[in-house]
């Protein structure tokens, strides 16, 4: 384009003024093709421009989202603990591939959660159980028996509770097992809820996608433990 | 082949020799000093491939690439990389980012760099995560329009060679998904730091309580200002799209459809498919969440249809709220069920759709449903009704659909691990995170066969099955799709129970020790060119290259077709000219497939280098007599299309 318009220039015997016209609009037509950076404004307000050195920002981080992450690696490990009761305790097949998916899910949620702290250089721990005999280097570990702490997370089975299902067998197990996972699943809910109810947190974009996925995932789980607990009365009666 | 075979064979056991050989060289002995701290963000290896099941091919050139950023090693097959446009800076973390210090501090403390300076891009991607993310694309004209977590970059792609960016438009709220018609540009926003007037602040956490008083909340999390629903944009000055509308939904969108009704002018319509949770009452009015039985109004198990007029985009509002999962017989409104995924567990209740595609030349519609894939009739757009469904073992999370250009063909998705996971190695079953191509007849869905890209990724490349286009090859059901950090593969379901790589591109690991959110979201094909959106990267533009599988004249004719717009999720009609070079292309197919003897491909070819129409005109009837004997339908329908051609050809 420049080249024609320097050779139509060129040809032009009416002199400098064309050319210097020609080569202005040329100018103006170099900056008008550099990327432009916008904003635009709520519905029906104006479009921003931005100065070319804008980068890029993320949403504000908010001291809820850490705890959170926190509280949900000692949530998920204790549904790692109660499955790890199952085997030596019930004969029931359906419950010991729930027990195995629980197991499962939850052992690598706690590794994402992990790294998604330790990336953003916080503690896997809350600092309320970094002291005394609960310093332990991760909290993930197996066998590991939350329910000494005091503060348990929403839904987190007592001590009371969690002696219980160890002492149980069979189908008082299986009762016992399945009653506790859904009250642990129904605080995983509240924990998220929490979460969005409090003002400036879930705005990581990774943090959104991990707690929209817990969400709809212990939901599902939570309405298959309802229907396995049903059924058991019946199976019962017969 | 066999003797291939051998050889890959051998050079794998002494590959795993010498990957051996060098782990056990590089396991450090037990010694009474602190090692160094493992690194945390090792990814993890697969768990054993279940009984009976294949895995991905660790043979395939694509199993070793070197990793990188920038500079990862490349490899492909029937496709040439034309450019790569990396990601604007306005459109990245940058340095004086407040949580930059803190990246660089957990890469010292934690992986144990000294100078985080030096290694800091793939950490660094880690922190932003889905931040800056680009995601999936629509197109008009000369406009390429790339959706992103932060906004959307308009291109300009006249000469695609020189691609060049036009307009970064900010308006942060993932996943940012695209679609344009005309003059407006649609754009989903689901996250809790989507903002109304498109600001990058989010919003503001409270202030730190004085010391020794406790935390409470001073200000409420309902915000009038957040925006999670679909955004409309007037982009008739393509550098400075205006916001119009801001259409709010309970979920939010994670992803929309463009519906036009081809019997009214005056309105488009969005479905809108939210995958999150409901908000609160307190900051949409209305919005509830919960079971239907203690909720019947629950904003779950539905999704939602914007009606847009054309002449006042700033009047669109939800019109409806179908109960798509509904049981036709009993009521209730979940009436779908997933299957057991994986022979795992229990099936559990359908109560979104992740993606929808409409194809409004047949009036269907095919979601991709989570747990279901489900058969839509969309005559009446703002009403779609349910009129098919179908679940798999096999499927974790039902992504999307696509139609064959016949609509006899539904290839579905499994976004098996969400897309943020490794799921293409070598121990994972290759009929899960596959696709799966369903045969279409009389408005029944039945399974035909799955596809997953054959080759073996890496423990830190997250892959599964992802976005992708059809490619308009005149005879052949074939598209493009992405694979994340699996790249790019290009699959043949013209035999829908055996589909086929025929073209592939891939990348190495954007890093070898961590797993790094990247790869290809979405592979298009557009006007001759194949467009593919890269997470972390950018945007890369790719050519098709003649192999065995595909010929220059295949290729070509597929450039014949040219469209105005397009928006994959709106699939179009395919129509191919009259012309002589899409007869080429039949002709070849069916030399390939051996469906015509040597001698008459020759005659064909003959008579269309010399343009001879008398002769052409005279071989058609003998192609549509051989068709009625022809060995598969497809040839039977490529004599069919090249008598066509012959009869009246366009030069």
């Amino acid at each position: 384009m420049s080249g024609n318009r320097f050779y139509l220039c060129a040809l032009l015997a009416a002199g400098s003024l064309v050319c210097l016209v020609s080569s202005e609009v040329h100018a103006q037509q170099t900056d008008t093709s550099a990327p432009v950076i916008v904003q635009p404004g709520a519905p029906g307000q104006p479009t921003r421009t931005l100065p070319a050195s804008t980068t890029g920002q993320l949403p504000p981080s908010s001291p809820k989202d850490t705890e959170f992450m926190q509280g949900m690696i000692m949530h998920h490990a204790q549904a790692v603990e109660m499955t790890a009761l199952i085997n030596s305790r019930s004969e029931n097949k359906e419950l010991r591939l729930l027990g195995a998916r629980i197991s499962h899910s939850q052992a690598e949620e706690i590794k994402f959660m992990e790294h998604w702290l330790q990336a953003r250089g916080q503690p896997t721990t809350m600092p309320m159980h970094q002291t005394g005999d609960t310093n332990m280097p991760g909290m993930n570990m197996p066998g590991m028996d939350m329910s000494k702490h005091e503060t348990l997370m929403p839904g987190m089975l007592t001590k009371a509770q969690m002696d219980a299902l160890r002492n149980a067998k069979g189908k008082e197990f299986d009762r016992l097992f399945l009653e506790g996972m859904i009250q642990h699943h129904s605080g995983a809910l509240t924990m998220v809820k929490d979460l969005f109810d409090t003002a400036g947190a879930g705005q990581d974009a990774v943090l959104f996608n991990f707690a929209t996925d817990v969400d709809s995932g212990q939901r599902a789980e939570i309405r298959i433990m309802q229907n396995m607990l049903g059924q058991h009365p019946q199976e019962e009666k017969r | 082949m066999n003797q291939l075979r051998t050889n890959f064979l051998l050079i794998t056991v002494a590959i795993v020799f010498l990957f051996a050989a060098s782990t056990f060289a590089q396991t450090p002995s037990p010694s009474p000093t602190p090692a160094q701290p493992q690194n945390p963000f090792a990814p993890q290896p697969a768990p054993p491939l279940p009984a009976g099941m294949t895995g991905s091919d660790a043979n395939d050139p694509r199993a070793k690439l070197t990793p990188g950023v920038d500079n990862a090693g490349e490899t492909s097959m029937g496709m040439k990389h034309i450019t790569l446009l990396k990601k604007p800076d306005a459109f990245d973390l940058g340095t004086n980012d407040p949580n930059a210090e803190k990246v660089n501090k957990s890469l010292s403390t934690v992986l144990g760099i000294a100078d985080p300076s030096k290694v800091p891009s793939a950490m660094k991607l880690v922190l932003a995560g889905l931040g800056f993310a680009n995601s999936d694309m629509a197109f008009q004209g000369n406009h390429l329009f790339l959706g992103n977590f932060y906004g959307v970059n308009i291109y300009d792609i006249s000469n695609p060679a020189k691609t060049s960016l036009l307009t970064s438009m900010i308006c942060p709220g993932g996943q940012g998904d695209p679609s344009v018609y005309k003059n407006l540009m649609f754009m989903s926003v689901e996250m809790a730091n989507g903002r109304v007037d498109c600001g990058t602040q989010g919003f503001p956490p409270p202030p730190a309580p004085p010391a020794g008083q406790p935390n409470q909340n001073q200000l409420p999390a309902a915000s009038k200002d957040r925006f999670r629903g679909v955004r409309i944009f007037d982009i008739s000055d393509i550098k400075a799209p205006k916001q119009v509308a801001a259409v709010q939904t309970c979920r939010g969108s994670h992803t929309h459809t463009l519906v036009v009704d081809p019997n009214d002018k005056n309105n488009v319509y969005i479905y809108v498919s939210g995958t999150s949770f409901v908000r609160q009452d307190e900051e949409l009015p209305g919005c509830s969440g919960g079971t239907p039985d203690t909720n019947p109004n629950t904003a779950l198990f539905r999704i939602d249809v914007i009606k847009v007029p054309l002449a006042a985009p700033q009047d669109a509002k939800i019109v409806s709220s179908p109960r798509v999962f509904m049981d036709p017989r009993s009521g209730a409104l979940a009436g779908l069920t997933s299957a057991a995924v994986h022979g795992k567990g229990d099936p559990s209740p359908t109560d979104q759709c992740h993606d929808i595609t409409v194809y409004s030349a047949i009036g269907l519609a095919a979601g991709a449903c989570s747990g279901n894939g489900i058969l839509l009739d969309i005559k009446d757009p703002a009403n779609p009704k349910r009129i098919d469904a179908v679940n798999d073992p096999n499927y974790a999370y039902w992504h999307s659909a696509s139609f064959s250009n016949d609509g006899k063909k539904v290839v579905f998705t499994d976004e098996w691990g969400g897309g943020l996971g490794a799921r293409c190695r070598p121990n994972d079953p290759n009929v899960w995170g596959a696709d799966a191509v369903f045969n279409l007849n009389n408005n029944k869905l039945s399974f035909a066969g799955y596809y997953k890209m054959p080759a073996a990724q890496g423990d830190s490349e997250n892959c599964v099955a992802h976005n992708g286009s059809l490619i308009p090859v005149p005879g052949r059901d074939i598209e493009v799709q992405a694979w994340y950090q699996g790249g790019i593969s290009v699959m043949d379901f013209t035999d829908a129970a055996h589909p086929v790589e025929i073209a592939y591109f891939d990348r190495g690991p954007i890093d070898p020790n961590l797993l790094v959110l990247g790869g290809d979201w979405s592979a298009y094909w557009y006007n001759g060119r194949i467009y593919a959106s890269e997470i972390a990267r950018g945007l890369d533009i790719f050519e098709l290259t003649p192999t065995d599988h595909l010929t220059q004249n295949e290729i070509d004719a597929a450039k014949t077709v040219q469209v105005g717009e397009m928006n994959v999720q709106n699939q179009q009609k395919i129509e191919w000219p009259r012309n002589l070079t899409v007869a080429k292309a039949y002709i070849d197919q069916l030399e390939r497939s051996q469906a015509l003897s040597a001698d008459r491909i020759s005659a064909l070819r003959t008579a269309i280098q010399k343009k001879d129409t008398g002769n052409l005109k005279k071989m058609a009837p003998a192609l549509e007599k051989d068709a009625g004997t022809a060995k598969s339908e497809a040839d039977a329908n490529r004599m069919r299309a090249l008598a066509d051609v012959l009869k009246r050809p366009a030069l």
